[in-house]
């Protein structure tokens, strides 16, 4: 399906290490990780967009949050919130 | 009514007429009176009964007392009716009187009034008449107020002769209180009505605080540990593949994508983290000028009493111990002496001496060997056990556990020691070689001078049937996660302790040979000697315990040939796959002992004929090494030990070098890149390729003796020559030549080793032909690698 397809395309970029799709409650639906390691990155990172998510609408309710990066030391990671889902990339930026 | 006597009457003119006393004739107003007869009246009665008027009155009338009555005219009707009857005498008279009183008091009036009216000018003056009083009752109330007295007075009289009148007289005292009631007493008594009210009172005060005792009694809420358990929440299967299917995933991705996308371009273009000022910090430092690359000499070890005449060729640091390098040496023979090596008689025993930086004079440890060494390596896992492979192609365990008190302990010690020779177990029947003997199964203690350094016997020694032909050149411990049994099978290693080894020979084998895990894994440093080696015997059998020496046999034999051109290989180094070391880190406690050098002879290089024999070659899936031999031939091939040993082709055969291969050495920070020197040439192989090396260098001048891989910088390395320099290339900045040279000593470097005491300190221990051991300290830039040589080497391999 489209779905699939875009999935994948988004797995075969350089360096993505891994990919997750979670539901709006923090569930998670789509993942390329083992069980644990999901869940755990689904709970936390649900919970990080949404407070970011408020933070912006706090400071300015006309505005919302479309993109989140979250640079570490030894990669990076990339959620893109919408509505009932959430996209969670992790990517090793470098080499 | 009022008048009880008065009876009015109602006369009518008949009745006036018969007694004149008409109205107005006979009588008026003025002469009201009328005196009539009684007996008219009872006549009148008599004759007019009823109808005479005085009909109502007949009984006063009859009554009547006198012989007249009279009959008033009323005129005004004052009793009610024109006339009235006066019923008594009394009244009568009163009226008859009065009103001839009234009359007569009209008549006097009218007199008087004439009088005066005549007389008003005087008045007769008539004196008071003197009438007699009467009394009238006051004459009483006069009696009562008057005083009269009540009693008659009484009069005294009372005389006194004349003469007693105005005599003299005494007067004499008299107490008053002997006589009764002669003086009457007033005693003053306190008269209550008037005792004075005291309105004012000084009162004293005193305040105590009033002291209750209360308590309370509290709840205890103890802590108590409460825990939750919980689990996330995870959609089955049916909601995952509702939820992937559904429109609205469809629509989140195709929104959501090109976002996405994009961020993972801009990482992939480049990083946006990159520090440029930083990282040309470090450029700078590593290129600026010319910087100052030198192997600083740090010591140099020799001993005059072992290492004479002799050349190290095998040199090999302590995993843990900082500063304790082990060398084996060997003694310089002729020629004649060394193909006569198996009559030769040792003058000394052969030894491997452990030195330690504190001390460059005595060695700290020494290990005897039952023949000259030609390689030995500790074992990663316990570094107390030390493998050597000997000149007559046995193989040698040493456990110098007893000894590693010793070894760390400190410098001062060091001149000192008063070791136990340690005697281990080891029985072994040496027919053949008439070399050192081995005492019997027996504790020997030892005592030796201050100066001797211990002398650590080994502990097992395989059996010379089973063993090598020729001298073990080369000898590895195995990775400690694999291991093979006697089936050949590989299979993971989860003692996680080196437990095999694999050793090489120019005739043309390969062994295996295998220690088991009872033995190995508690090692400690206790003072009793007798140590009981458990030795695997025969292949299979697990955990016996028996006395080693001379029964150790290999686990498996490899016979490397090649099958159709049927030549033999004579394997001189081996070089297997995934070699990683971990060596167990014991107290690293920097303190140092001198070792032992273990004297040795007859080289082996010097041995020119391979074997003749025909051997096979078990390839292997799992695992590859390479292997160089004698004639300078690299062959890469696979081993796996089956049953049935058919006969495989090794993979790849390269000849590059002209003569005996002398390293073969896998790099430490590539997995798959190797070195090898051979001759007048090296070459750097990468696993995998199979069309040649990918570095060859030019034939140099001098024949390269060794060379080292560095431990830090992936694109350095060490050779060694033979006018005795070192040579320090880096692949980096020039692969044509070398980028440094030293120059160490006066003869031929026989090996190096590096190593990595400190992250500060780095040493490279070059051997020599004359049995000196240098120990040199890298500088700084050979240590560290610039940042990203990792990546460049990478990308230039």
């Amino acid at each position: 399906a489209e779905v699939e397809e875009t999935l994948k395309r988004i797995q075969a970029h350089r360096g993505v290490i891994a990919t997750v799709v979670i539901n709006a409650e923090g569930i998670p639906i789509r993942t390329t990780l083992d069980n644990s390691t999901t869940v755990q990155y689904a709970g936390l990172l649900h919970q990080l967009t949404m407070t970011a998510r408020s933070t912006v609408r706090d400071i300015d309710p006309q505005n919302d949050l479309t993109f989140l990066r979250v640079r570490t030391k030894k990669h990076e990671i990339m959620v893109a919130p919408d509505k009932e889902y959430l996209l969670i990339v992790i990517q090793n930026p470098c080499e | 009514i009022g008048h009880p006597e008065i009876f009015p009457l109602v006369f009518t003119t008949k009745t006036q007429e018969i007694f004149n006393c008409r109205i107005d004739e006979d009588v008026t107003e003025e002469n009201c009176f009328k005196v009539i007869k009684k007996e008219d009246i009872i006549q009148d009665l008599k004759t007019r009964s009823t109808v005479s008027d005085f009909h109502p009155v007949k009984k006063v009338v009859l009554d009547y007392p006198g012989e007249e009555l009279l009959v008033v005219f009323d005129a005004k009707l004052q009793y009610g009716q024109n006339f009235y009857l006066v019923a008594s005498e009394e009244a009568k008279e009163n009226l008859l009187k009065p009103s001839e009183t009234a009359e007569k008091k009209e008549e006097e009036e009218e007199k008087e009034e004439e009088n005066r009216e005549e007389i008003l000018e005087f008045y007769p003056y008539k004196p008071p008449v003197h009438k007699p009083w009467v009394s009238l009752g006051s004459e009483k109330e006069i009696e009562e107020e008057t005083v009269k007295d009540t009693v008659t007075k009484i009069k005294y009289m009372i005389s006194r002769v004349r003469r007693k009148f105005g005599a003299p007289i005494t007067f004499t005292d008299k107490n008053a209180s002997h006589v009764t009631d002669s003086y009457v007493e007033c005693t003053s008594y306190q008269d209550k009505t008037f005792s004075i009210k005291m309105l004012e009172k000084d009162v004293g005060i005193q305040m105590v605080p009033k002291v209750r005792e209360a308590s309370t009694q509290t709840k205890w809420t103890y802590p108590k540990n409460a825990a939750t358990q919980y689990f996330p929440r995870q959609l089955s299967n049916e909601e995952k593949e509702e939820s992937l299917s559904s429109e609205k995933l469809k629509e989140f991705l195709t929104s959501v994508h090109l976002r996405m996308e994009i961020a993972l371009q801009q990482n992939e273009i480049m990083n946006a983290f990159f520090d440029d000022w930083k990282a040309l910090a470090e450029d700078e430092s590593s290129r600026g000028g010319k910087p100052d690359v030198y192997l600083k000499a740090y010591q140099s070890f020799t001993d005059l009493h072992y290492l004479k005449d002799t050349t190290i060729n095998c040199v090999c640091w302590h995993p843990t111990f900082y500063g304790i390098i082990a060398v084996s040496a060997r003694k310089q023979l002729s020629y004649e002496e060394q193909v006569n090596l198996s009559e030769k008689s040792l003058l000394q025993q052969s030894v491997i001496l452990f030195w330690s930086f504190l001390d460059p004079i005595h060695p700290q440890l020494m290990l005897e060997c039952p023949e000259d060494i030609y390689c030995f390596q500790f074992s990663p896992s316990d570094p107390n056990i030390i493998a050597g492979g000997c000149i007559n192609g046995q193989v040698v365990l040493w456990d110098i556990s007893q000894h590693e008190k010793n070894l760390q302990k400190a410098n001062t010690v060091a001149d000192g020691i008063k070791m136990t020779a340690v005697d281990m177990v080891n029985s072994s029947i040496l027919n053949i070689l008439p070399c050192n003997c081995v005492s019997g199964p027996s504790l020997v203690q030892v005592q030796q001078t201050s100066t001797e350094p211990p002398l650590v016997r080994y502990c097992a020694v395989s059996s010379i049937e089973d063993s090598h032909k020729k001298p073990v050149t080369d000898i590895h411990w195995l990775p400690d996660y694999f291991e093979d049994n006697g089936m050949g099978a590989t299979f993971e290693n989860r003692a996680e302790i080196c437990m095999q080894l694999v050793t090489c020979s120019p005739d043309c084998s390969i062994l295996f040979w295998d220690i088991p895990a009872t033995k190995l894994p508690e090692q400690s440093s206790s003072e009793k000697v007798k140590e009981e080696k458990k030795f695997y015997i025969p292949p299979g059998v697990l955990g016996t315990e028996k006395h080693l020496d001379l029964c150790w046999k290999p686990l498996i034999k490899i016979n490397l040939c090649e099958s159709d051109t049927n030549t033999e290989y004579g394997p001189v180094r081996i070089s297997l796959r995934e070699l990683r070391y971990h060596y167990k880190t014991s107290e690293k406690v920097p303190s140092l002992n001198t070792l032992d050098v273990f004297v040795r002879d007859s080289p082996h290089r010097e041995m020119s004929t391979p074997s003749s024999k025909i051997m096979k070659v078990l390839m292997n899936i799992s695992t590859n090494f390479f292997v160089g031999n004698e004639d300078g031939e690299i062959v890469y091939s696979d081993w796996k030990i089956e049953i049935d040993s058919d006969s495989a082709k090794p993979v790849s055969k390269y000849v590059i070098h002209t003569e005996a291969i002398n390293t073969l050495q896998r790099s430490p920070v590539f997995k798959d890149i190797f070195l090898s020197v051979g001759g007048r040439n090296f070459a750097i192989w990468k696993e995998g390729l199979t069309s040649g090396p990918i570095l060859q260098s030019r034939c140099s001048a001098g024949r390269y003796t060794v060379g080292r891989w560095s431990l830090t910088r992936p694109g350095v390395f060490f050779m060694g020559r033979d006018d005795g320099n070192i040579e320090v290339w880096d692949i980096l900045k020039k692969t044509h030549e070398p980028s440094h040279f030293h120059s160490i000593s006066e003869s031929v470097i026989t090996s190096i080793s590096p190593w990595i005491a400190s992250p500060k300190q780095h040493f490279l221990a070059v051997s020599d032909d004359f049995g000196v051991l240098h120990v040199l300290e890298t500088c700084q830039i050979l240590n560290h690698p610039a940042r990203n040589e990792v990546g460049k080497n990478l990308y230039f391999y």
